[in-house]
């Protein structure tokens, strides 16, 4: 009788609580969606690199990390908001020289799970390095960003949230535009293509990888100041980066849209059933949903809802 | 001038196909088992058997499956703490569900239990490849973790959460687990399951399974063509990986830290033992020993040094100085031998065969 009644409160009981109450399965979701935001801004990061270099870059969520803290150090020495701004991208950017000089060049031509370990050892170092800097606290972090709920046709809405999609939206379009409008923008997709035939067009390979982890710096300094801003900038950014992992399967590891879709998705997914299943599980399921849920969706697709078709040769 | 083959003949297939096939390297491995077994338990503390020693072993072991599983195999996984985790609770239930069970026989159990977890989860592995499966089996490490806090029964309804391991002896009055336990016991008790654990797996990958392993992870569709089966290859990898995992799980819990704790078995567990076979040399069981001797010294080393020296730091100024060296370290050491300390040990024993010449 035990298991009956498990299997009713598993399967039966929250969708009747959905039926029952939409408009606060409307809510649920709609604060899903906006998480999603934050989920497709880290993992854009992983995909930017993934797609130019072929390397899985777990440090994408220290990346993030290290950026808040180095935008909400120089905040707290009295910079203005622009002036930190620029700063910090000008950091990521520095870094992204010296990562590509230190990490990747000597490790070219490796497998592609040596090249994962570095960035593990990377991240190892940029824990440490960001927490000596500017300290282990929390800090708080407010740009004006305004936070007050608003009630949109019946259903309670952050302004934050908003604030964040319209961000990440803005993001999106100057990183769709930069890919297909400009010079570099070729030149990335042509590495991203294919290694051999971009250098012998005469592409500088080296140039374009510390383009892309610049690239993929900043929009981590981006997701770092929404993050921060949201829950205060403190350690725990850089486990996010877990919550990216599933997200990028879910998507693919090369499709920038799939980043946003599967991050959406995911950003949903575990909202609404952290919140609908909780009574059937006893709640903390938001550790792994995302990733039983992207595990379903490999299943029937083995490179993700938008990752480029798997052609296997001998 | 003394590590040298000329002169050693072989007579029968067997002796060609030994583990050791020069001498000196069965002399080396003699003398070490020697040293491990006689003269490190008269010689060595407390504090080296039961910090540094009996940790080195379990993760030795727990390194060894994950390097049949990724290094043999070529199925990355991240899922290694999780599976840790089972073993360590699958003894604690048969432990405690059948006290006059010994102790061997309960690892063994806790062991298959493991591993036929592990096959459930590399199920997926038979579809996904690559790093979309390591993300994957993220899922088996955070799923398995999550069930253990969650449900009690686990922990026997234990209210702190945390449990001890009861008192359990191999043979008579030797106990290998609970408070009074000898170190020296312990140590030996490790020692002898890695030893046979270690011989087995050699064993193993030298002979046809290991061969079907290695195909599939070279290139898994032409495995397929020249009649290799993926389904029962793949996951009979991640049975035994899962095993040799779950009996280190088992271990570490039972005999290392005397306690079974979710926690122990995070997300961190499973790549600091992901660390060890890539420091120590993917597809190398001697490689997943100095991997996993590496990785428990580096952060003693790093916590003595600056003490050694006369520096008087700041506790969490000195953890996040660890870390940026230890971070720093790997790198470094992929750079400079991207195959592992194993490689180098290699490559260090064809030099001095050839020494004093060049070649």
């Amino acid at each position: 009788m035990e298991i009956v009644a498990f299997l009713h409160a598993l399967l039966v009981e929250p969708f009747v609580a959905m039926w029952q109450n939409p408009e606060f399965l409307l809510e649920v979701a709609i604060g899903g969606l906006l998480t999603g935001v934050m989920y497709s801004l880290v993992a854009l990061g992983f995909v930017l690199i993934y797609k130019a270099s072929g390397v899985f870059n777990f440090a994408q969520g220290t990346m993030v990390l290290f950026a808040a803290l180095t935008f909400v150090g120089l905040l707290e020495r009295g910079f203005p908001v622009w002036a930190s701004f620029l700063l910090t991208a000008l950091a990521m950017i520095a870094m992204a020289f010296v990562i590509e000089r230190l990490v990747l060049r000597p490790l070219v031509n490796q497998d592609p799970i040596i090249l994962f370990m570095a960035t593990i050892g990377l991240t190892y170092f940029l824990e440490g390095f960001g927490q000596i800097v500017w300290g282990g606290d929390v800090h708080p972090l407010d740009i004006g960003i305004p936070k007050s709920p608003l009630i949109i046709g019946g259903v309670l809405i952050n302004e934050f949230d908003l604030v964040a999609a319209a961000v990440c939206g803005v993001l999106v379009t100057v990183l769709a535009v930069f890919f297909q409008r400009t010079a570099i923008g070729r030149a990335l997709r042509a590495v991203a293509d294919d290694h051999q035939a971009a250098l012998s067009v005469g592409i500088p390979l080296k140039n374009i990888w510390v383009i892309v982890w610049a690239v993929a710096g900043i929009v981590g300094l981006v997701a770092g100041i929404l993050w921060g801003s949201n829950l205060g900038v403190q350690f725990s950014i850089s486990l996010v980066a877990l919550k990216a992992l599933p997200v990028l399967i879910l998507g693919g590891f090369t499709s920038v849209p799939g980043a946003i879709v599967g991050g959406l998705i995911i950003g949903v997914g575990e909202k609404v059933a952290e919140v609908f299943w909780t009574p059937a599980t006893g709640g903390a399921i938001e550790d792994w949903f995302a990733y039983a849920l992207a595990l379903v969706f490999l299943l029937i697709r083995p490179q993700g809802l938008f990752g480029e078709r798997i052609i296997e040769r001998v | 001038m003394l590590y040298r083959e000329a002169g050693q003949f072989k007579s029968s297939y067997g002796a060609d196909e030994a583990i050791f096939p020069i001498r000196q390297d069965r002399w080396l491995f003699a003398a070490a088992l020697i040293v491990a077994y006689v003269v490190v338990p008269l010689i060595a503390s407390e504090y080296w058997l039961l910090s540094i020693l009996i940790p080195f072993l379990v993760f030795s072991l727990a390194a060894i499956g994950l390097n049949i599983l990724t290094g043999y195999a070529g199925q990355v996984s991240l899922g290694t703490g999780g599976f840790m985790a089972v073993g360590a609770f699958a003894t604690y239930k048969l432990a405690t569900s059948f006290p006059d069970l010994n102790i061997v026989v309960v690892f063994i159990l806790a062991g298959l239990i493991t591993a036929m977890v592990g096959v459930l989860f590399g199920w997926p592995s038979l579809r996904i490849k690559g790093f979309y499966l390591a993300v994957a089996t993220l899922a088996a490490q955070f799923f398995l973790i999550w069930m253990f806090n969650k449900f009690p029964w686990f922990n026997n309804y234990t209210p702190s959460g945390v449990i001890s391991a009861p008192p359990r002896a191999v043979f008579g009055h030797v106990f290998v687990t609970g408070a009074e336990a000898n170190s020296v016991d312990k140590y030996l008790f490790v020692l002898s399951a890695v030893t046979l654990l270690a011989l087995a797996a050699k064993n193993l990958v030298r002979g046809r399974v290991g061969r079907e392993w290695m195909a599939i992870r070279d290139m898994d569709i032409a495995a397929e063509i020249i009649g290799i089966r993926p389904l029962k290859t793949k996951l009979l990898a991640f049975a035994i990986s899962s095993f040799y995992c779950g009996i280190a799980g088992a271990m570490w819990a039972f005999i290392y830290t005397g306690g079974v704790e979710a926690l122990a078995f995070d997300i961190d567990r499973s790549f600091q033992i992901l660390f060890m076979i890539i420091i120590g040399g993917l597809g190398s069981i001697l490689g997943s020993f100095l991997g996993a001797a590496f990785i428990v010294l580096l952060p003693l080393l790093l916590e003595r040094t600056p003490m050694a020296l006369g520096f008087d730091v700041p506790v969490n100024y000195l953890s996040n100085m660890q870390s940026m060296i230890f971070g720093a370290l790997i790198i470094f050491f992929l750079i400079v031998e991207p195959r592992g300390l194993a490689r180098l040990w290699q490559i260090g024993k064809e030099k001095l065969r050839m020494w004093p010449f060049p070649y």
